[in-house]
């Protein structure tokens, strides 16, 4: 009967991976519905209707929409810092010399450490949130900024000058599009050190936004809702993720061009 | 632009050094003249020497002894676990190119996701204890080790592996003398990055929700509003992180060893 069909389509890893993932979510199914204790843990049916009903609940709404614009405020502050202090460093030979190394011991110190200070600066709301977030992403877009403009072959920039260009010719023909390219790879590390740092400061303060559900709904013993909420969490992170690898692999196109 | 990073004259590298050094006295002086002149709330930004003297104590008094053990133990307990099922995995599934290219794309996209949003389910699960850090830096360095394990022992070349077969290599004596030390390279990069990022979400899910371990001690001085012993102990932390970097370099550098 399905003798045909069923190898053939078992020879795609999309179709594999996507029967793996299904196979996972039946057993999972399965013994939530009759062995686990639904106190703790909720079959993926109840976690689907769970995500509707979270969504339709102003509170959580409102919960998700701060953290999202935090997420972008957070961003927004680090790509403009990071742009800004990139060039600063980038292409002056004293602000290279003299920091650059600072800024990647800077880059190496783990942005745990420094959370209860921020915490003590900003409190329980949005500052220490977006502070968090932006400390964690501002560090790897600046690096790339330095690297990419770094990383400009010395003959263009002479045979820019020998042709008479003008320090803005120079700025938006050679040394732009190399910045771009290495800019959207610090972008999207970027993104993600904003989302780890956002996400932790949300789930750290108890008392609302995020963490005030994922505390209630745990403590309340209601695991489908907070399934729920860590899914559509988990959801909005992988889709600005790969809204950045997108804008990457867009970006960076005239670059791998070259070398097929 | 290019010829910037080109490196300095003697005088130049005089130069950055007293830059840096005026940077850093300036902000410690700064610092030391603001909290004495009493403008500073002492609650906002504690005297330099106190802190200092805060410092001193904290290691003498060693009352930060349990909770390190009780992150260590956390850290060791996670990576081993995170090793040891993220080696096997990786090696299994690299032993066919097939499930490989089924695999690697959900492992990489689940390696995306900021595992932390997953903790308060272990904070479901296993209580504010030692053991809901042990899943989360368990889950954050399964990635990256499985992921470079698969990598590691699948991109063995094949002809490397054919010769070998060839000469008679099969079994043990083609893992030990052919595939590990050709994937070896690979995998302990991994292992390294899970290392660190088990270090770290551990830190991290502490100071989120626990009752111990070192991430929970210095969250206690902000609650508490113990600036000072805050300070001395973010420096404490960060002299411990800069250690597991310095163990990571040396192991880094063991690994690219000829």
């Amino acid at each position: 009967m399905s003798g045909p069909i069923a190898p053939a389509l078992m020879t795609r890893p999309a179709w594999v991976r996507a029967s793996y993932i299904a196979l996972f979510l039946f057993i999972w199914e399965l013994l939530a519905r009759f062995y686990a204790d639904p106190l703790f843990v909720a079959p993926p049916s109840a976690v689907a209707r769970a995500v509707v009903d979270i969504l339709s609940d102003r509170g959580v709404a409102r919960a998700l929409e701060v953290a999202l614009s935090e997420i972008v405020t957070a961003f927004t502050l680090s790509l403009i810092v990071g742009i800004a202090a990139g060039l600063l460093i980038g292409l002056t030979r004293i602000g290279y010399h003299g920091f650059f190394k600072i800024v990647l011991v800077l880059y190496g110190i783990p942005k745990v450490t420094v959370f209860p200070l921020i915490l003590l600066y900003f409190g329980l709301g949005a500052g220490t949130k977006i502070t968090f977030g932006f400390v964690h992403g501002v560090f790897p877009i600046l690096v790339a900024v330095v690297a990419g403009v770094q990383n400009i072959d010395p003959l263009l920039l002479r045979a820019a000058a020998s042709m008479g260009a003008k320090r803005r010719h120079v700025f938006r023909w050679i040394v732009f599009p190399h910045l771009v390219p290495s800019l959207f790879t610090g972008m999207r590390l970027g993104m993600g050190g904003v989302l780890i740092g956002v996400i932790l400061a949300e789930l750290y303060v108890s008392a609302l936004g995020i963490g005030y559900y994922t505390t209630r709904f745990s403590q309340g013993f209601q695991p489908a809702r907070l399934f729920a909420l860590v899914a559509v969490l988990a959801l909005m992170a992988i889709l600005l993720n790969e809204l950045m690898r997108l804008v990457e692999t867009r970006f960076s196109r005239w670059r791998l061009a070259g070398r097929e | 632009m290019a010829g910037v990073s080109e490196p300095l004259s003697r005088k130049g590298r005089i130069a950055v050094w007293l830059l840096r050094l005026g940077l850093a006295g300036g902000l410690l002086l700064i610092w030391h003249v603001a909290t004495m002149s009493g403008r500073v709330s002492i609650l906002m930004l504690p005297p330099l020497a106190g802190v200092a003297r805060q410092f001193v104590l904290i290691l003498q008094a060693g009352e930060f002894w349990d909770d390190l053990q009780v992150t260590i133990f956390e850290v060791v307990a996670a990576f081993a676990i995170a090793a040891l099922s993220g080696c096997l995995t990786g090696y299994l599934v690299s032993r066919s190119r097939f499930q490989v290219r089924v695999l690697e794309p959900l492992l990489a996209g689940l390696y995306a996701v900021p595992v932390i949003v997953v903790y308060p389910l272990y904070v479901l699960y296993f209580g504010l204890g030692p053991a809901s850090k042990v899943a989360l830096g368990t889950t954050i360095a399964f990635f990256p080790i499985v992921l470079n394990t698969m990598s590691g022992f699948g991109g063995v070349a094949p002809i490397i592996v054919a010769a070998a077969r060839s000469m008679g290599g099969h079994g043990w004596n083609m893992f030990r003398h052919v595939l590990l030390p050709a994937a070896f390279p690979v995998v302990l990069a991994g292992l390294r990055i899970g290392f660190v990022l088990s270090f770290l979400s551990i830190i991290g899910g502490e100071m989120i929700a626990s009752y111990q371990g070192i991430g929970r001690l210095i969250i206690n001085q902000a609650e508490a509003m113990n600036t000072a012993t805050m300070y001395a102990y973010i420096v404490f932390l960060i002299a411990i992180a800069l250690m597991v970097n310095l163990l990571d370099g040396l192991l880094d550098a063991w690994g690219h060893r000829p």
